[in-house]
């Protein structure tokens, strides 16, 4: 049912029957390794392109899920996928693989809640019966598609970030362990002139902000009403930068509530400059970590945020700035 | 707001850290020029050309090591801007891309990087000459 | 030795430059190593580069405009030799060497090496 002006609550709401994460050997360095269900430490999966890696990761990533659910492709009606790559070919291949009927998303690293949040719709109603939502990124394969080989010496600047390797999928349902979806707040595209494509959590912030602000306001609530909200990757340079949005807006944010899963993957690694970022980055933190943490009940209530730049290597060429998007999810475990 | 919030730059750090780098480089040169002159006979006019193909092929070779790109990362312009850089776009746009082949991947995205500086350094030497050949042979300058 | 220091001297500071570019000026790798080479070959069509090059050796031969100034000395040359096709004739005369390098030890990398990431 639509919620305000772009919201969806749910009559029942959807379940989560089960969560997997997978990631590269970087991920497994870093201080949230023990939440990933496996750590590949070899960047290329045994593929010979860097494109099929990522593909490995996602079909991973699903089967694991679908194995920790007890449910084989058959029982899965829908599955949603999106990832960095032209074409999304990490998440269409990965379908024909999985043979469930497939819906391809392009949104860029917020490809995870837009897809839990349309899961989430096509459950409600008796639309399906179980839904498969899912996202990739491989840290190779994007630097050799948006930026330059990897092998290439340019100096990177402290606000780039780093592309997560890795892949994490949910399977929502009628009834499971849980945590429950209680709400998903639909983002807009804002672009607010930032062009530098290796600054991408200043471009982003603008509409996590925005959209995180329509969440309140369709809802009704304000931040008290979560115990952590996170967004997808700002990384750290775009944290500040959002912090400073909410101050501005009087959007009042509690410090220890809100965190950025680009903050949280790598911590504080010069290697990652900003951060990580990637599809895989908000997927992984989210369906490994944030929800251990529901589970063993540090946390009750939190809105998972996924942001996402919409670029493309031509569009930076033909001198356009970068328009960005984000997805809001709620999550609560009862 | 998102230029005065972002982490600042080392600008003068980059800056020396570059001089330092990219002096050394052409240190190195100078000193291979000099063994080609010396030990192998080349004249002074003559010995760019070797020394830049060894530089090059330690370039290709440190590129495919793995190991070029974290000592740019440091260097910046102290590796880019001598011919290690040139050598070094071209080395890994190659490397990159052979998963698509060697005619389609590596041929035809080797020059990825490198491309502009052969396109605009040969349009800009042609200008250039034109305009000389033009004013020396008026009688100009 | 004292053209080691000049090398030294002189090398640093074009690559300074550069840095200055990419760092203050927010260019690309790509358009600073561009723009670099059009300056060496204008430089050299000033006049300016030759002098550079005798007293900074390398200093001058390493960076990336010296192959402008390269290309601009090749079609000169070329020209004064064979009338004005020597400007297509002759430009890649002198950096046929560091082009062909590039190509040959590029593609050699690529039978051998693999991308680390």
């Amino acid at each position: 049912m639509l919620k305000g002006r772009q919201s969806w609550q749910f009559d029942t709401n959807p379940v989560i029957v089960s969560a997997a994460t997978v990631g590269g050997p970087f991920e497994g360095k870093g201080p949230l390794a023990e939440d990933f269900d496996v750590i590949f430490d070899d960047i290329w999966l045994g593929q010979d392109s860097f494109e099929k890696a990522e593909q490995k990761l996602l079909e991973n990533a699903c089967n694991i899920a679908m194995d920790k659910a007890g449910l084989k492709p058959e029982d899965i009606t829908f599955f949603l996928s999106g990832d960095l790559m032209n074409q999304i070919i990490s998440s269409s291949f990965t379908a024909r693989r999985l043979g469930i009927p497939y819906m391809g998303l392009f949104g860029a690293c917020s490809s995870s809640m837009e897809g839990l949040a349309l899961a989430c719709k096509l459950l409600d109603n008796s639309g399906a019966r179980y839904v498969l939502a899912a996202t990739s990124s491989h840290n190779a394969a994007s630097e050799k598609q948006y930026r330059y080989p990897t092998e290439y010496g340019a100096q990177k600047p402290p606000t780039a970030q780093w592309t997560v390797t890795g892949a994490g999928a949910v399977i929502i349902g009628k009834d499971g362990p849980g945590p429950v979806i209680t709400g998903t707040t639909i983002g807009r595209v804002v672009d607010m002139g930032v062009s530098d494509p290796f600054n991408m959590g200043a471009a982003m912030a603008p509409a996590a902000v925005d959209t995180i602000e329509n969440h309140f306001n369709d809802f009704g609530i304000d931040s008290d009403y979560y115990d952590l909200i996170a967004t997808g990757d700002l990384g750290f340079t775009g944290y500040t930068i959002a912090k400073e949005l909410f101050k501005k807006k009087g959007i009042k944010i509690a410090e220890n509530v809100y965190t950025d899963c680009g903050i949280l993957i790598y911590g504080q690694n010069p290697v990652v400059f900003s951060g990580g970022s990637g599809c895989g980055c908000s997927a992984t933190v989210t369906y490994g970590h944030l929800l251990n943490r529901m589970k063993k009940g540090e946390i009750r209530r939190m809105l998972i945020v996924a942001t996402g730049a919409l670029l493309s290597p031509m569009s930076y060429q033909q001198k356009e700035t970068i328009p960005c998007i984000a997805h809001a999810v709620s999550f609560e475990m009862s | 707001m998102a230029k005065a919030l972002e982490p600042k730059r080392s600008v003068a750090k980059n800056v020396l850290t570059a001089f330092i780098v990219g002096g050394l480089i052409c240190m190195l040169g100078q000193i291979l020029q000099s063994i080609f002159i010396d030990y192998f006979g080349f004249e002074e006019s003559q010995a760019g050309s070797p020394t830049a193909a060894v530089l090059i092929i330690i370039s290709a070779l440190l590129t495919g090591l793995g190991i070029y790109d974290h000592i740019a990362q440091r260097a910046g312009a102290g590796t880019a801007v001598p011919i290690t850089g040139f050598a070094n776009s071209i080395a890994s746009a190659a490397i990159e891309h052979r998963s698509e082949g060697y005619v389609l991947g590596v041929g035809a995205n080797m020059f990825k990087v490198a491309g502009s500086v052969i396109v605009f350094g040969v349009f800009s030497a042609f200008v250039v000459a034109i305009i000389k050949i033009l004013i020396v042979g008026v009688g100009g300058l | 030795m004292e053209k080691l220091i000049w090398a030294f001297l002189v090398g640093g500071s074009i690559c300074a430059i550069g840095q200055v570019m990419m760092d203050v000026f927010r260019m690309t790798p790509a358009h600073t190593m561009t723009t670099l080479v059009v300056a060496g070959a204008v430089l050299g069509g000033l006049g300016l580069y030759e002098p550079l090059i005798e007293f900074a050796g390398a200093g001058a031969t390493i960076p990336i405009s010296s192959f402008g100034n390269s290309l601009l000395k090749g079609a000169l040359s070329e020209a004064k030799r064979n009338g004005i096709i020597g400007v297509l004739t002759g430009i890649f005369e002198i950096t046929s060497a560091g082009i062909s390098a590039a190509i040959i030890f590029g593609f050699i990398a690529s039978l051998i090496f693999k991308p680390k990431g």
